[in-house]
């Protein structure tokens, strides 16, 4: 470890840390723009000029290395000389209008001109004027003048976001940032390079001057779109959520967050917000008061039980409701006397009572995943189901040659280097792994599986298998598409299987932000699960924070039950045609910025959170409305008087790891290999069914400039050509879709209208037709037989 | 043919213009003896670094960085790939003479840049051909493929266990990919914007891969080193100035073109050798190492020899040995304002005092040149270009700095008269008549 | 598909020979040369063939773009069938480059980088050729170097030029 002085103060540096880094630590600032410690080393802007003993030239700190004996001099007038030549610089064609800049008042530039430049300018020639761009909903790149060069948005679409859409055209003092042709940018990280300009030319789109910095309030928060748990800054005004920044935290987000994590709060202004509690009279939906409502729900669940048991009572929340949320939920409808109740709404398969269900989880701390050897990532469109993940992966194959293999039903670009890529029909996932598991079987000379005998390893399956092997950190992940499929528990006993021959060990890539504080909150069914409930349809439901059309598995089959019952309470923030046509009871909760409450993780980070505005209108937090619920029910326990109070009491601050990490946190499963499971579908068309990021829950679906992305396209029937020409339907023309009911059920069958689009990503045999939207919310399972044909 | 002259040729000598370039010729010349003798008596790369470094060849791109000493930075015995690159990207005003080498002679340049690879272990080869002159990258190619043909090029050459694969990169119009890691970077696929060092190319080059790069000149000399020694070569220049240079002459002379000539050799002599001064008019100036070595005046530079010590010590630099000839009917103010457009044009527009201060000190100048001037612009000038040299990632920074320096100091006064009479000292048509492109016979 | 419909095969063949320079995985460095390529035969770089060639080296469209504008000679605008361009650097000015294109000016009736109507000569200013010594110099379409250029031999060449 060199040993160097800084300004006086002598210290170790770690070896190969540049001086910049040393000082970090030291808590000397060093002015500088393009440098960003995520991004490599551009030394471009040379704002950070430091005077090196000995050296002739002042020395950018930034790329250069710490070295034995070094003294550095950080405001030397050597060093104050060559900072403020290149402030004069910097500023030379730089609009000089900071009070009409939407980055004022939070502008690097701005800043360092202040405490670096000089008075008056010495420029006199004409300033060079950049046009602005269009660059799609989010990113605004109107001020380009603005830009001053330091490519780190460039580098982090290369770098970060693993793809290149911005680039520096021309040279001289003509550079300057465009995207192809005035593409726009799609990446699913594209806010963070609002965050990396350090001056006013990438803005963001829907904030744009919408309010200066200084007058905005800034609170934490956790974002409730993935099992990331990404830490946020929220920032008000006036009781408005304003923006949205990522608040740094290594372990977790970094020091990003998914566009989705960014711009979903506009959703939170929506239109649709339900300010009023509801109930059906004579037929009408009528707005009244909290006591009439929730008398009202307090009087039909009572009525329900009393005359039919309180077995045909079923709850089903949202998996990104607080975990204070669905405990109380669970305990409201337990207290009742059933067990009907989940948190897995797009789940179709569960293990048989009786096997016990830890709370599945990713099997490791989140910051891991730069340091596995190898990773296999079992159905998932990783990128767009959880783009911080999938980033971090990105990073750790790039930088710590972690093999990355993914099994999934599309050949989507997961934008980093890949092991292996296989792509199966959705049929065939379950035996895909199977090969993986014979393969690493038969190459550890250990028993194979009983139920694997017909199962022959190919060439993937083999490299697979061997990467799982070599000696090392390994995991074996099951992602979104893994957990929702027909046989989502054989999947995971054969990943179990694999996990025992080679070592590796099972994580849960769960999509939606409290997955696991949904295990650990209760709303576990001892009765009938977020499937059975609605295809043995009962008498009443509640349905908290989730629009049961868009949301779950089988959308027709859910709403054939909702229709079908005596009473339908929702608790929800948002309210649709659809819920008007079947919901008895609307009852207004907050989203996640107007309550207080807690998200567990992936790896079981309990973050709790406060309500950064007050809730809108009369809506209520959801933890308040069950506790009065629960009381006016005169049911046990629902005295608490905080959202914290219900925390403790479901994870008692004692029983967690290093005071914020749940315990009880278990992915092992115990049940023999079904061979049936293993044998893909035969001489029908499937369906693969994702769910695209912006459609993944209600408040993302309601967030203007989300929807107006490419990635939120209305969904279309994408075939391969093969698949198209066996259909006979033509690319380009629309197509009538179809669904047959469930086995065993009267309903869940339906039928959509799209376009059909070629795409050879998708497995033969299969149409890709995306979940989560209303215009194929008409049909049926996101798995199982599709019929396609023109119309 | 534009080697017009020479004293003790030996890179030039025997040439025959556009009639000897092929693989015959040179090897007629004595061409491939060298190396034919390092692979026949298997001469250790240790061997032939020593005398490389006997010969005191330095770079002949514009640095002057002792080649031998160069050759040793490289982890010879590393696995893996390891690159060497030619530089002929010559683009810095008033240098031309990489072109006559590519012309005349590139088998020189083949079988130098195959010495150089078995003396520093690469296992390939790149020279990046400066996009103008695409006849001479198309000659070039044309004589690789008579090398390959002849086995003195790519898999074990000439029946030995030495494989190196030679290739030609061409550039296409950007002065900065002279610079060793732009042009690294525009091998990559990529815009040649230089790269901070360290790293330095010998640990971090081509594809993140140990590698040398080393000028067209520089390469040349090798088989000639290595077929009359060292110390032979050294004895052809001067003490620390080792061998024969190919010098440009530009400009105001009766016969501009290169000339080969020790080392050392007085500048009046080449200006002789030259022609002398057009139409015998009177000597004003001279750049003495390619634009951006800063002008000396007439005086100081009848008085330089011309090797790197001489003209150190009057203030400027060999350079890359273009001799850019200037008489008293040039406007110097012009003769700048020129030279910063180059600089502001040229800059790669990365890093902000080079990409900024080129674009400023340009737009000063031409304001000056355009009778424009403000008598606080000449302190502005200096001060700029204070704020620009050793400021910037590569020395183009330097490079557009020091004209404007040089000028100013040795110029002065004919600056201070435009921006006082919003005119130039020198008559217009004085200096329209002074390029003779209206009088030259065809 | 798209880069088939803006790469024909003999284009596709000059550029794998390109690739074969460099080591297999860098492809990428061939993109100089195959943009010269495709400029070479539709006579300027129209965006989708930057496209054509960024997706056929299987780089991002707005690399190839970046270089495609860092470097001189690609021409993203359509030019006329000859682009002369003439180095007026100060080597070549002090032989009368300036004086050359200000000559060429007048002659073709156009402005720096600018096209004569019928669509024949495109006029553009260069920097150094390394040839200096044969100033003033121009460049016939990025291939063929004229040299000594006195008006006498401008007339010769533009005469020649079809
Ligand atoms: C702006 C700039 C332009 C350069 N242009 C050239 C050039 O055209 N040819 C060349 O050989 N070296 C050029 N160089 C020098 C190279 O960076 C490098 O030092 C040289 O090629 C090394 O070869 P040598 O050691 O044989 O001289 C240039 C340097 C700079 C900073
Ligand atoms: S000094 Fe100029 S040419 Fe060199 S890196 Fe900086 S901007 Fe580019
Ligand atoms: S921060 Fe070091 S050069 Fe920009």
């Amino acid at each position: 470890m060199p040993e160097i002085e800084i300004d006086g103060i002598v210290t170790q540096a770690p070896d190969g840390a540049t001086i910049m880094e040393v000082a970090e630590q030291l808590g000397v600032y060093i002015p500088h723009f393009c440098y960003h410690k995520k991004l490599s080393i551009a030394a471009n802007c040379r704002m950070c000029l430091v005077q090196v003993e000995k050296a002739p030239k002042p020395v950018p700190a930034c790329a250069t290395p710490a070295t034995n004996g070094m003294k550095v001099f950080t405001h030397s007038p050597l060093a104050a000389k060559a900072q403020q030549g290149v402030m004069e610089f910097l500023l030379i064609n730089h609009p000089l209008d900071c009070p009409i800049c939407d980055q004022g008042g939070e502008c690097q530039l701005q800043d360092l001109a202040v405490g670096y430049g000089m008075g008056a300018s010495r420029y006199q020639e004409e300033k060079r004027v950049v046009f602005h761009k269009e660059a799609g909903p989010l990113v605004s790149m109107q001020e380009m003048s603005r830009c001053i060069h330091c490519t780190r948005c460039v580098r982090f679409g290369q770098e970060i976001a693993g793809v290149m859409e911005l680039g520096m055209v021309n040279r001289t003092m003509h550079s300057e940032i465009v995207t192809f042709l005035g593409r726009s940018i799609d990446s699913e990280l594209s806010g963070n390079m609002i965050d990396l300009c350090p001056v006013g030319a990438l803005t963001s789109k829907p904030f744009r001057f919408a309010a200066r910095a200084w007058e905005l309030s800034r609170l934490p928060s956790i974002s409730p779109h993935d099992s990331v748990g990404a830490n946020l800054t929220v920032q008000t005004l006036a009781n408005r959520v304003m923006r949205v920044l990522p608040r740094e935290n290594e372990a977790v987000n970094e020091c990003w967050i998914s566009d989705r994590d960014r711009f979903s709060y506009e959703g939170v202004n929506s239109p649709e917000r339900l300010t009023r509690p509801q109930i059906r009279v004579d037929g009408k939906l009528r707005e009244v008061d909290w006591s009439v409502a929730l008398d009202y729900v307090a009087h039909g669940l009572r009525d329900i039980v009393n005359t039919h048991g309180a077995d045909e009572i079923a709850a089903l929340a949202a998996p990104w409701s607080t975990l204070e949320e669905m405990h109380l939920l669970q305990k409201l409808v337990r207290g009742l006397g059933s067990g009907n109740v989940d948190f897995r709404p797009r789940r179709m398969d569960f293990a048989p009572s009786g096997v016990p269900a830890g709370a599945r989880w990713l099997g490791m701390r989140i910051a891991e995943l730069n340091e596995l050897d190898t990773a296999l990532v079992v159905g998932s469109f990783v990128r767009k189901d959880i783009p911080l993940f999938a980033q971090r992966l990105r990073q750790a194959a790039k930088h710590n040659g972690t093999r990355v293999t993914l099994i999934s039903l599309g050949n989507d670009d997961p934008l980093m280097s890949m092991h292996e890529h296989v792509v199966v029909a959705p049929s065939e996932l379950p035996a895909a792994l199977a090969r993986v598991v014979k393969a690493a079987a038969l190459q550890c000379r250990v028993p194979v599986p009983a139920g694997l005998e017909a199962i022959v390893p190919d060439i993937p399956s083999e490299a697979i298998a061997t990467s799982l092997r070599v000696r090392g950190r390994s995991m074996i992940f099951l992602g979104r598409v893994a957990v929702q499929h027909p046989h989502a528990v054989q999947i995971h006993v054969l990943a179990q299987h694999l996990s025992d021959i080679t070592g590796a060990k099972i994580g849960f890539f769960s999509d939606a932000g409290n997955i696991v504080g949904g295990y650990l909150s209760g709303a576990l069914p001892s009765a009938r699960n977020a499937h059975s409930m609605f295809t043995d349809p009962r008498c009443a439901y509640v349905l908290l924070g989730l629009e049961p059309e868009l949301d779950c598995h089988n959308p027709q089959l859910a709403l054939a039950a909702l229709r079908q019952a005596d009473l339908r309470v929702v608790l929800s923030p948002f309210v649709s045609e659809t819920m008007r046509e079947y919901a008895d009871v609307l009852l207004p909760v907050t989203p996640f910025t107007e309550t207080s409450g807690t998200f567990v993780n992936a790896e079981g980070r309990v973050q709790s959170f406060k309500g950064v505005v007050r809730p809108l209108g009369d809506s209520r937090p959801a933890w308040k409305v069950l506790r009065v619920l629960g009381n006016l029910l005169e049911l046990e326990g629902f005295n608490q008087d905080s959202s914290e109070e219900v925390r403790d009491a479901v994870l008692p601050p004692a029983s967690l790891k290093d005071g914020q990490f749940a315990s009880g946190l278990d992915n092992c499963i115990k049940l023999p290999i079904d061979a049936a499971a293993l044998v893909p579908a035969k001489g029908i068309l499937e369906r693969v069914a994702d769910v695209p990021i912006y459609f993944s829950d209600p408040l993302v679906r309601r967030a203007p400039a989300l929807q107006k992305t490419n990635d939120a396209q209305a969904p279309t029937a994408r075939m391969s050509s093969r698949t198209l020409a066996q259909a006979g339907v033509v690319a380009g023309s629309l197509v009538r879709l179809r669904q047959e009911s469930l086995a065993g059920s009267a309903s869940g069958a339906g039928e959509a209208m799209l376009t059909a689009v070629l795409d050879d990503g998708v497995p033969d045999g299969c149409i890709r037709v995306s979940a989560g939207h209303p215009s194929t919310a008409a049909l049926g399972a996101m798995f199982g037989a599709i019929s396609v044909e023109a119309v | 043919m534009a080697i017009l002259g020479s004293i003790n040729p030996i890179l030039t000598a025997g040439l025959d213009g556009d009639r000897s370039w092929r693989l015959a010729d040179y090897v007629a010349r004595g061409g491939y003896s060298a190396l034919r003798r390092i692979i026949a008596e298997r001469t250790t790369p240790e061997q032939i670094i020593a005398e490389v470094k006997k010969s005191v060849l330095r770079g002949r791109g514009g640095a002057g960085f002792p080649t031998g000493l160069k050759w040793s930075f490289m982890p010879r015995t590393l696995p893996g790939d390891k690159y060497l690159i030619c530089n002929s990207d010559e683009g810095e005003p008033g240098t031309f003479k990489d072109r006559d080498l590519l012309r005349y002679n590139p088998h020189a340049v083949i079988e130098g840049m195959v010495i150089a690879g078995y003396a520093i272990g690469a296992t390939r080869g790149f020279n990046y051909i400066h996009g103008e002159i695409w006849e001479l990258y198309q000659r070039f190619e044309d004589a690789l493929a008579e090398a390959r043909a002849e086995g003195l090029v790519g898999k074990h050459i000439l029946g030995g266990d030495f494989t190196f694969e030679l290739f030609a990169h061409h550039g296409y119009g950007a002065y900065i990919c002279g610079e060793e890691t732009a042009l690294l970077e525009s091998i990559e696929g990529k815009k040649g914007q230089p790269r901070f060092k360290p790293p330095f190319p010998a640990s971090f080059g081509l594809y993140g891969k140990p590698t040398t790069i080393n000028n067209t000149e520089t390469l040349a000399s090798v088989p000639f080193i290595l077929n009359m020694g060292g110390d032979a070569f050294l004895a052809a220049g001067k003490a620390n100035n080792g061998g024969p240079k190919l010098f440009s002459v530009s400009g105001h002379v009766e016969r501009p073109g290169n000339y080969e000539v020790p080392m050392g050799t007085p500048f009046a002599t080449l200006l002789e050798m030259a022609g002398g001064v057009r139409g015998g008019r009177k000597l004003k100036g001279v750049i003495p190492g390619g634009s951006s070595s800063p002008v000396l005046s007439a005086e100081l530079m009848m008085d330089c020899t011309m090797d790197y010590d001489s003209i150190a010590k009057a203030g400027s630099m060999l350079g890359s040995g273009a001799v850019i000839v200037m008489d008293e009917t040039t406007c110097m103010v012009k003769a700048l304002e020129r030279l910063s457009y180059f600089y502001y044009e040229e800059s790669c527009g990365q890093c902000t005092p080079c990409r900024e201060g080129t674009g400023w000190l340009y737009k000063i100048i031409q304001r000056i040149e355009n009778g424009l001037g403000r008598p606080e612009d000449l302190d502005l000038l200096s001060s700029i270009t204070g704020n620009i040299m050793g400021r910037t990632i590569c020395a183009l920074g330097d490079a557009a700095s020091m004209p404007v320096q040089s000028f100013l100091k040795h110029f002065r006064d004919e600056f201070a008269y435009h921006i006082e009479h919003g005119r130039c000292l020198v008559p217009r048509e004085v200096q329209r008549a002074g390029s003779g492109f209206f009088t030259a016979s065809a | 598909m798209q880069n088939s419909l803006m790469l024909t095969p003999e284009l596709i063949a000059r550029i794998d020979r390109e690739i074969a320079k460099y080591p297999v995985e860098q492809k990428q460095s061939a993109v100089m040369a195959a943009l010269a390529i495709a400029q070479e035969a539709a006579g300027w770089l129209s965006p989708e063939a930057i496209e054509a060639v960024a997706s056929y080296l299987e780089m991002s469209p707005v690399a190839a773009l970046e270089v495609a504008t860092f470097y001189n000679m690609y021409d993203l605008k359509p030019v006329g069938r000859h682009k002369l361009t003439v180095c007026t650097n100060l080597p070549c000015m002090l032989s009368g480059g300036m004086h050359a294109l200000e000559y060429l000016q007048e002659k073709l009736g156009i402005g720096l980088d600018e096209t004569t109507p019928d669509g024949k000569f495109t006029l553009k200013q260069g920097e150094c050729m390394g040839a200096c010594g044969d100033a003033p110099v121009l460049l016939v379409n990025n291939r063929h170097m004229c040299c000594s250029m006195t008006p006498a031999e401008i007339d010769r060449l533009l005469a020649e030029l079809d």
